[in-house]
């Protein structure tokens, strides 16, 4: 019955997402037109977009709460429970099973669009009520279209008779932490794309793009940004020590689906700062934040159409992949349309010189689109491709490796010239000074580091040389705004923190790429084997049973100069309800490195062997510590007190962004 | 001609839509058999009902249908009420592949003569047959899987259509659909059977 109910409440849902989509569209049209509807019926209808919005959430919200109740409940005369569910789950995983299927994504995907369309209208109470009525009519549209795709092709709810005794569990895969927390946090970014994309169509819808504009969706933008690089981060680690194959990044066309509107919104973050404080690229800054949204919503297309097969792809359903292709037509076909007839009106902006701060951004988000450009391209040309009937083929990691790396390179060393200019109109000359530290600075501290790892090669000293460059100017920065007096603004810890983050993050991913060492052996009971400075021996396995599972459990002990530092233990777990067997490698995390072992198949021959997979990954704590240092940083930023007060006050405390060399 | 720059990402997209929409149309499962315009790889191999063998070239000169199928195959049931109405309706002869019948499971506690798991096979598949419907002319028994490596069996249900040289002209992987039978495996085999 309470299945029905919830089912019900999508239903309604989808009316109500209507109703705040139309209605208040409708009251803002302007004037002259819809006369004949009395007047004050149309400004009710204004209001009624926060309303709307409240009351959609929490039907959307009373669906989710169902679901998870069936879950937990092990409900199993609802399908969706049977597929993804089993009575022996953990707790914990039976409730992020919700997720671990299309319907559920999808759901969550509307529970969370309500999510942010409400923190839209709550937060929003000093913008002018047509503003805030269009941004939520837009999200109540982009509500409506996965409302009718989860309605009509992906209902969660639907029951099987007789009901099952049992469920089928859930993908063993996913049964890990990480994926409790991964997708919600994924989906949090993709979703609060949106926010940024409704604010645009709004302000093309009022042909009006201005400072106030581009200063209302900064926060907005920054929050997702920051979940979007949480979910990639933790999408990306719970590969690394779950699937068990050492690596962190495949090129895998969902990590792209997720790193293309990540790369987009970096793009957009930047452009909207150039938007407020000068009030040029306006048209770049609207078309970046409909293409941020629309990749995400490409993202989903990939992910659920299964046009393109991955390991993410879920069962592939022609009914969704047509649906989802017309929504994706829908919406990003009329914000273009919208934006090529408004935005050459609205786009009049301020002249811009060559050297100035705002320049910088702009090569630096236009590198950041190429990036972007390449990355699909990758992803889509096996498509193109198998439509074009020349046959079934892959991209592999070489290419995204070879066309990647050459664009990242600029891009982070302008970073630091970006940082310094003036805006308007600057001298390179005059930052010069400021240059000498961060550039010298690196050059010991590559050279440094591959002295300390005992090998270098050109590759090698430019990517820590990068790193440290981005890295020391920050911290250049920093001691410098501390000596001067004044508050000090969230977004400059913000900025600085992320820059800061990202220049860890490449120092890591150059020391992983450069030194890892990987070895796949052989070994019986008292076998060692040598990886750097370690001594690897197996002591023994033994049998161990967990809730849905058993496993073999491998005791091997690391030395390092004969002295055990640490006992692994990597296990092969054999789930109750999969025949494939689950590889849970065990990760040594230091400061410097990861040590790496997991457990593969028992050897056939006289003496009993086991095939190990040791590696040795220097550097790996540095890239998730660099992605949790961004994130910090997006936090900060976006929490600037000066987001919070009203506009006519924050204009006074205008600009504490930082001019370091021109304080 | 300003105007018209602002139309350029509108363009771009629906360049991207068009791929996009194409690419729905083909299936990534659909992967090209190597062996599509080859010979049929031969075999030899003891049929459900006798002690008789069959091979490929006791049919030369008919275009027949290969299926592969086993009746611990789930998706094999689904597609199987399909094939026994194209059978009917279709009159073009099916072969079936019992694939690997006899699963480690069976031979869990005592492991079974050739003899055995010949017997088991047979009682197995006749009494499955005997439920779901029998659209085969006549099925072999592939005990081993040898003949579904030489096919490139990928997953059971499978099925190939093969002309009147013995030439392997088509392969469906995974259950078949009657749309499919209807508009591209029939279209197909009618007009092989008329350049025969």
């Amino acid at each position: 019955m309470l299945v029905e109910l919830g089912h019900f409440a999508l239903m309604l849902a989808l009316l109500v997402a209507l109703l705040q989509g139309v209605l208040p569209l409708l009251a803002t049209l302007g004037e002259g037109r819809l006369t004949w509807i009395p007047l004050d019926l149309r400004s009710g209808w204004l209001h009624l977009a926060r309303s709307c919005t409240f009351v959609q959430w929490a039907l959307v919200g009373f669906a989710f709460l169902v679901l998870e109740w069936a879950f937990l409940h092990n409900d199993f005369s609802v399908a969706y429970v049977v597929e993804h569910s089993n009575s022996l789950l953990p707790a914990p995983y039976q409730f992020a099973a919700l997720w671990g299927g299309h319907e559920g994504s999808l759901l969550l995907w509307v529970f969370l669009l309500g999510f942010w369309s409400s923190a839209v209208a709550f937060f929003s109470r000093s913008l002018p009520l047509t503003m805030v009525a269009r941004v939520l009519a837009v999200m109540g549209l982009i509500s409506f279209g996965f409302l009718c795709f989860i309605l009509t092709t992906s209902d969660p709810f639907v029951r099987v008779f007789p009901p099952a005794m049992e469920g089928h569990d859930l993908n063993p895969l996913l049964q890990d932490p990480g994926l409790v927390i991964h997708p919600p946090m994924l989906y949090m970014g993709y979703v609060g794309m949106s926010v940024a994309f409704a604010f645009a169509i709004a302000a093309l819808l009022a042909g009006r793009l201005d400072a106030a504009w581009a200063r209302w969706s900064r926060p907005w933008t920054v929050i997702a940004w920051t979940f979007l690089s949480l979910g990639i981060g933790l999408g990306s680690w719970w590969a690394y020590y779950e699937l068990g194959w050492g690596g962190w990044w495949f090129w895998d066309p969902v990590e792209n689906a997720s790193l293309m509107p990540w790369l987009v919104g970096t793009a957009l973050i930047h452009s909207l700062m150039v938007t407020e404080k000068r009030g040029t690229f306006k048209a770049w800054t609207v078309l970046l934040a409909i293409a941020a949204f629309s990749l995400s919503l490409l993202g989903t297309f990939l992910v659920r159409s299964g046009v393109l097969t991955s390991v993410h792809a879920f069962a592939s359903d022609p009914a969704r992949g047509i649906f989802i292709l017309v929504f994706l037509a829908l919406v990003v076909g009329s914000s273009l349309t919208l934006f090529a007839w408004r935005a050459p009106q609205v786009a009049e902006g301020g002249w811009v010189n060559l050297v100035s701060r705002e320049t910088f951004l702009l090569v630096n988000s236009i590198l950041m689109c190429v990036a972007t450009l390449a990355v699909l391209l990758g992803t889509l040309y096996p498509l193109v491709i198998d439509a074009l009937g020349a046959g079934k083929l892959s991209v592999g990691p070489p290419y995204f490796n070879l066309v990647f790396g050459p664009i990242m390179v600029p891009l982070v060393f302008i970073m630091v010239p970006g940082s310094l200019l003036r805006w308007r109109e600057a001298k390179i000359k005059d930052i010069l000074p400021s240059l000498v530290f961060p550039g010298l600075g690196a050059c010991v501290v590559s050279g440094g580091l591959c002295w300390a790892m005992g090998h270098a090669s050109f590759g090698v000293l430019a990517g820590f040389w990068l790193g440290a460059w981005v890295a020391l100017a920050g911290v250049q920065q920093m001691v410098l705004r501390l000596k001067r007096p004044g508050r000090i603004g969230g977004s400059f810890w913000g900025m600085q923190l992320a820059h800061l983050g990202l220049a860890i993050l490449v120092m890591g991913v150059t020391g992983v790429r450069s030194f890892e060492v990987e070895r796949d052996v052989r070994m019986g009971v008292g076998d060692e084997v040598q990886i750097a400075d370690y001594t690897f021996r197996l002591l023994g396995l033994q049998d161990v049973k967990g809730p849905n599972y058993e496993a073999v459990r491998a005791r091997v002990q690391v030395l390092k100069n004969g002295q055990q530092i640490k006992l692994m233990l990597p296990e092969k777990r054999h789930y109750y309800s999969s025949a494939m067997p689950m590889t849970e490698a065990a990760i040594d995390s230091g400061f410097l490195q990861d040590l790496y072992v997991s457990l593969g198949d028992a050897l056939p021959g006289n003496t009993p062997q086991w095939s190990l997979r040791v590696y040795y990954k220097p550097f790996v704590p540095w890239m998730w510590a660099g992605v949790l240092v961004m994130v910090l940083g997006g936090f900060l930023a976006a929490l600037d007190r000066r987001y919070r007060v009203k506009p006519s006050a924050a204009s006074a405390e205008d600009d504490v962004s930082p001019h370091v060399a021109h304080a | 001609m300003k105007r018209r720059f602002f139309l350029i990402p509108l363009a771009l997209f629906m360049g991207l839509l068009i791929f996009l929409g194409l690419g729905l149309r083909h299936d990534p499962h659909e992967i090209p058999s190597p062996l599509i315009n080859q010979a049929a790889p031969a075999f030899d191999l003891p049929t459900l009902t006798s002690d008789q063998h069959f091979a490929p070239k006791d049919y030369l000169g008919r275009v027949w249908i290969f299926n592969v199928w086993a009746t611990w195959c789930v998706a094999c049931q689904a597609e199987h009420p399909v094939l026994v109405a194209f059978a009917k309706s279709s009159g073009l002869p099916i072969v079936g592949l019992s694939y690997k019948e006899i699963q480690p499971q069976d031979e869990e506690k005592t492991p079974l003569s050739l003899e055995a798991k010949l017997t088991l096979a047979r009682l197995r598949s006749r009494v499955w047959l005997g439920r779901h419907g029998d659209p085969y002319q006549l099925s072999v028994l592939d005990l081993d899987g040898k003949v579904g490596i030489d096919y490139g069996v990928y997953g059971v249900p499978e099925t190939y259509l093969i002309d009147a040289q013995g030439v392997i002209r088509y392969k469906h992987i995974g259950p078949m659909s009657s749309e499919i039978l209807a508009n591209e495996v029939l279209p197909l085999a009618r007009s092989l059977q008329k350049g025969a």
